[in-house]
């Protein structure tokens, strides 16, 4: 197999503008990976999938990680300008004192595909999206299209991390229950107090049998509740 | 529509499953297969739209037994998790150990002694032969069989629990497998127990064979039914025997060469139709080929420690960084995906759950069939709950 440097020359002789980044891996897994940009990224992924040297047709696993704002406190060396009284003389002194600094680091979403051959027998190559910020801009490009094998997993990380796949031909929420507002794989995330709250997934079911019996009552005018049968 | 036509509209590339239009005669009829239907291996929903008895929609309903294992597991330090990932497919908790340990392995960089890595091979192709031996038995069950070939395989599959159960205190919540090695080690005794059962196995599996594999019922149920090509088997991950069962070579103890494997001699059987019957096959044929790795590895087991003295027990901590691990468990594919912020705890957990990606294609199969026949091909995929909704 090319090693992933190689893969991204590749990539990027293919798909102009692509945008893609290497991250190093420092574990003894050496696993490095590509970070693609969220604009070409079904270009590359259909470039990765169809290249006959690369051949990646088997997308093995979809993860989510959450990467929540950071607030990082620094030291800075800041010069003021301090007027001071030095002997009886009012001068103007620079004065060097550490201060303590806070800036927050944005977070973002990260999708993390893992790709193998199963023509070519080599893998893995990791690929990497991050979207621009946990809150309003959460949107992704779904890899579904190309690797049907992102469907249930893409729907998993949009039900428990809240990216939306773009060109999902399906999202919805696929473990928690469609009535579900948060996403609990957050970092953030805090368990309700109701947990004896159970939703019955039966609702729209439900409606519809009910909907069907009253009018099968009214038109055949035999059936009653509660006779168990007819 | 035939079931052949609905077939080849799918061959061009399309890797979405059509839409089958009802013929127009009487109204859909939409069923609730599950949740606790008997069939479903557990609590998992199919929300079922029937024209007549022909299959027109089927969408599958997750989450019932959902507990977010993987944010479990990020509150806990690495191997906590571990008596966890027994209840992931708690049919095969010791390769569940095993994929766990792997991928920590990798992620630290940790070597395997060598009599570890022989008693891994074997508690792995045990589990094997006992997840394929249940799988028919349920298999067949729910073709009709009430019972009869799932004792026959219980009965085996309880040699192998007593197996289990002598080595490791518990018949299926294992916990056995520790990141450099294995937890207690296997007595002479034990070995001997272990070959007595495995030289049985042989006679075990023909018996089975004989009763199922020419059965007028079985072929007539499960020949060109719930067929899935090898290209959508490939493009949607399948994996494990249903990936082979449809005829593609791709085995990841042979790929991969994780553990020890490059040691053993054994073939990797495969379909041609990649119907209910060669997954069937498939999984005959694969304990077959567990029997012979079982067979080479007790013969070469050697003496050593089971534990790498420099694997730290204690405050393990991980540098930071990431690491994918995957085995070849008996349902396909296990994986898991962690990363580390140099923290006692995972800062990523993920589990790659083969049950789950394996039924992306349940309804490309299902569609176009009987209603009586879905519970077969799902059957023939061989799922654990515990492991579909984690």
């Amino acid at each position: 197999m090319k090693t992933v440097e190689e893969i991204k020359t590749a990539i990027e002789a293919a798909v102009p503008g692509a945008g893609v980044e290497f991250v190093s891996n420092p574990s003894p897994s050496a696993q490095h990976s590509l970070r693609i940009g969220p604009d070409s990224a079904v270009a590359v992924a259909t470039f990765l999938r169809d290249d006959p040297e690369l051949a990646f047709d088997f997308l093995s696993n979809v993860s989510g990680v959450d990467w929540p704002d950071k607030e990082i406190a620094e030291n800075v060396k800041v010069t003021h300008q301090v007027a001071k009284t030095i002997d009886g003389v009012e001068q103007t002194v620079e004065e060097t004192v550490d201060e303590m600094r806070k800036r927050v680091d944005p977070g973002y979403l990260e999708a993390v595909y893992h790709l193998y051959s199963v023509q070519k027998k080599h893998g893995p190559l990791v690929l990497r999206m991050r979207t621009v910020n946990r809150s309003d801009q959460v949107g992704l490009p779904s890899l579904t299209p190309v690797w049907r094998s992102a469907e249930f997993q893409e729907r998993e990380v949009f039900d428990l991390y809240g990216i939306v796949f773009t060109g999902h031909p399906d999202l919805r929420r696929l473990l928690m229950w469609d009535g579900f507002k948060d996403h609990p794989m957050r970092k953030d995330y805090v368990d309700p107090d109701d947990f004896e709250y159970e939703p019955t997934p039966h609702d729209e079911v439900l409606r519809r049998a009910l909907e069907r019996t009253s009018r099968e009552q009214v038109s055949e005018g035999t059936r009653e509740q509660g006779t168990s049968g007819a | 529509m035939s079931v052949t036509e609905t077939r080849t509209e799918r061959v061009e590339g399309w890797n979405r499953p059509p839409v089958i239009e009802p013929d127009g005669e009487g109204e859909l009829l939409e069923v609730a297969m599950g949740p606790h239907h008997p069939s479903t291996h557990g609590v998992f929903r199919m929300d079922v739209a029937l024209d007549g008895e022909r299959v027109v929609r089927l969408k599958p309903v997750f989450g019932y037994l959902h507990r977010n294992h993987e944010k479990i597991a990020e509150g806990a330090s690495y191997l906590a998790s571990m008596p966890y990932t027994d209840r992931l497919d708690y049919f095969c908790s010791l390769t569940n150990n095993w994929a766990y340990a792997l991928a920590v392995e990798k992620l630290v960089g940790q070597e395997v002694p060598e009599r570890a890595e022989y008693i891994r091979v074997i508690l792995a192709e045990l589990t094997r032969v006992q997840n394929h031996a249940s799988s028919i038995g349920f298999l067949i069950q729910e073709m009709g069989a009430s019972g009869t070939p799932l004792m026959y395989a219980f009965k085996e599959r309880e040699k192998i629990l007593d197996l289990f159960e002598s080595l490791t205190g518990s018949r299926m919540m294992c916990n056995y497998m520790r990141f450099g090695g294995c937890r207690v080690d296997v007595s002479s005794a034990w070995l001997d127990a272990t070959r007595k059962v495995v030289a049985g196995l042989p006679a075990f599996v023909d018996e089975f064979e004989a009763l199922l594999s020419s059965n007028e019922i079985l072929m007539a149920r499960c020949q060109g039914v719930g067929i899935l090509r090898s290209e959508l088997a490939v493009n949607a991950g399948v994996s494990g025997p249903m990936l082979r069962a449809s005829g593609v070579n791709y085995d990841i103890r042979e790929v991969d060469h994780y553990g020890i494997y490059d040691r053993f001699q054994f073939r990797i059987p495969l379909g041609d139709h990649g119907d209910i019957y060669d997954r069937y096959m498939v999984r005959i044929l694969e304990m077959r080929e567990s029997i012979k790795i079982l067979e080479q590895a007790l013969k070469d087991i050697p003496a050593g420690p089971i534990m790498d003295p420099k694997a730290k027990l204690r405050g393990f901590r991980p540098k930071p960084g990431e690491a994918y691990g995957r085995i070849e468990a008996p349902k396909g594919e296990l994986g898991f995906y962690l990363i580390s912020d140099g923290g006692p705890n995972p800062y990523r957990y993920r589990v790659r759950p083969p049950s789950l990606i394996n039924l992306t294609i349940l309804e490309d199969m299902c569609l176009g069939q009987n209603v009586a026949d879905v519970v077969l091909i799902f059957g023939s995929v061989d799922i654990v709950l515990g492991e579909v909704d984690r």
